[in-house]
């Protein structure tokens, strides 16, 4: 195809919005609404990710040390360890470090318990911090049948029920988009066959006159793509919009440690830019494939 | 030019439109087909321009073989073929300009060539004041023209009418067959289907009657032949 003939085609696909005049606006609608609703669910769904992804890297499993243990049977047991497969790194905390750690941890109140310095009941530990977070649980088990170890802990409940969590999250917010991407794809094919059934005359006579599939096709994929496009403006704006709102108003509200949402920028820009290509796929797809039938004159 | 030998045509909902049809038509020749309706006439003509294919038999447009003829290679034989329908086929939302440029941009024709060839055709026809009316905004006979224009703008060899002035007034009709023979002096073949019995007794020139699905008579500046 030669270059003015591309020139021809985007012109015509052109034309041809505005020629459709409100069926075009139903089908701009349609890409809108869908990708409004896909934008909120990728935004929570991402955000979700992360936070989970965070949660998931501060676990680490505390590997309490029997007191019969002495300092050789301590560090033989630091070497196994290390040994294992999956394990990150290895630190050593002495009884007296955790009691601090404990302290600190209790904020104000910790200082009353400063007595207890005086005759430790904390144990020495070994903090493992595991390559792979989904890997916690059966390296836990192991390390829990090491001698001279007395207990591991590593927020069994806790951690179960978070990965629990995010896989159906992630697998209903996946199924969702799906479902929205192809009831709007759906939506706009509809809308376009309208506009095409009107036009399988005109079809019928281009192709009488010596034009190639190609040739037809071509203003029909312009228009779907453009149709795509400005279905996507609206969407876009809201997520820059909404984001902008909530990373700078809402997040420093809220003091969750864990609650700390994908930065404005770039993620909103990754994702404007995301949402612009779903349009754009959407309305290709939606009206090549309406297109199709007609073209067997 | 145009070669058929033995034709049958038969649709899917078992009419038989064509029984057996040879003919040999020659560059430059003009040729009415007549017949009475439902005769087999625009089944003949459609066969040519490739929109019908037959149950059995040969053809060869313009040396094309259309048996062997791809599906995609159909648009190309159809740019050697101006066809003129008695319904016009314009594209009723493009000004008459933009139909007849239509043909060109097919065939990926620059810009200032496109523009030259409209006009000339334009003129051809007597149209070029109405080059940015659609066609709604012109009479019968002016839309015939205009697809006439568009038929000849990419100067094929085969120009192919199904009933031309079907749809006109007889002075219409008289100016677009004035057409159809300035076209034809310049060397392009015309198969013209017609039920216009002056005509085809005023502008002697062969005569094809098809009747049931076989040519009944085969003559050079032949007659109509059937009553009105």
């Amino acid at each position: 195809m030669k270059f003015r003939t591309l020139k021809r085609h985007f012109r015509e696909g052109i034309k041809n919005i505005f020629r459709n005049g409100w069926m075009s606006i139903a089908s701009i609608g349609a890409v809108t609404v869908t990708l409004v609703l896909v934008s909120a669910f990728l935004i929570i769904m991402l955000n979700l990710n992360q936070m989970a992804k965070k949660v998931e890297a501060d676990v680490v499993i505390n590997a309490l040390i029997d007191l019969t243990a002495d300092s050789e049977d301590i560090k033989a047991l630091g070497e196994d360890i290390e040994k294992l497969d999956g394990v990150e790194s290895v630190i050593f905390s002495s009884n007296d470090e955790e009691l601090k750690k404990f302290m600190d941890s209790m904020g104000d109140e910790g200082d009353s318990w400063g007595l207890i310095d005086q005759d430790n009941p904390l144990r020495h530990t070994y903090i493992v911090q595991p390559a792979n977070p989904g890997d916690t649980e059966p390296l836990a088990k192991k390390i829990e049948e090491m001698a001279n170890v007395y207990k591991v802990n590593y927020g069994q409940d806790v951690i179960k029920n978070l990965f629990q969590f995010n896989k159906y999250a992630r697998t209903i917010g996946l199924v969702l988009i799906g479902g929205l991407i192809l009831t709007a794809i759906f939506l706009i094919s509809n809308t376009i066959k309208i506009t095409i059934m009107a036009r399988s005359r005109e079809i019928g006579i281009m192709k009488l006159v010596g034009a190639t599939n190609n040739f037809i096709r071509w203003p029909f994929f312009i228009e779907g793509m453009f149709l795509g496009i400005l279905g996507a403006i609206i969407p876009i704006m809201s997520v820059l919009g909404i984001y902008y709102y909530i990373d700078a108003n809402v997040v420093d509200r809220i003091t969750y440690e864990f609650f700390d949402i994908l930065p404005f920028n770039p993620f909103a820009w990754q994702l404007s830019l995301l949402v612009l290509a779903i349009g754009a796929l959407i309305g290709i797809w939606g009206s090549v494939m309406s297109v199709r039938k007609f073209l067997n004159v | 030019m145009i070669l058929m030998d033995d034709i049958y045509k038969k649709y899917a909902n078992g009419v038989t439109a064509l029984n057996g049809i040879s003919v040999d038509i020659k560059q430059g020749e003009f040729v009415y087909i007549v017949g009475p309706s439902g005769a087999g006439k625009s089944t003949f003509i459609k066969l040519m321009y490739r929109q019908e294919k037959p149950t059995s038999g040969k053809i060869i447009i313009n040396e094309k073989d259309l048996q062997t003829l791809q599906e995609k290679e159909i648009p190309y034989l159809r740019r050697d073929i101006g066809v003129v329908f008695q319904d016009f086929k314009l594209l009723p939302r493009l000004t008459v300009y933009e139909n007849i440029a239509f043909a060109l941009e097919v065939i990926e024709e620059t810009p200032r060539n496109i523009r030259r060839r409209v006009m000339d055709v334009l003129d051809l026809v007597g149209l070029k004041n109405k080059a940015r009316f659609i066609p709604d905004e012109l009479s019968g006979g002016e839309q015939q023209r205009v697809s006439i224009a568009r038929a000849i703008v990419n100067h094929p060899k085969l120009v192919i009418a199904d009933e031309p002035t079907g749809n006109l007034d007889p002075d219409t009709s008289w100016e677009i067959m004035r057409t159809l023979e300035e076209i034809n002096d310049k060397g392009t073949t015309i198969i013209m289907a017609t039920h216009s019995k002056e005509i085809v007794n005023k502008i002697k020139k062969r005569v094809i009657a098809i009747e049931n699905g076989v040519i009944v008579r085969d003559e050079h500046r032949g007659e109509y032949g059937y009553e009105v």
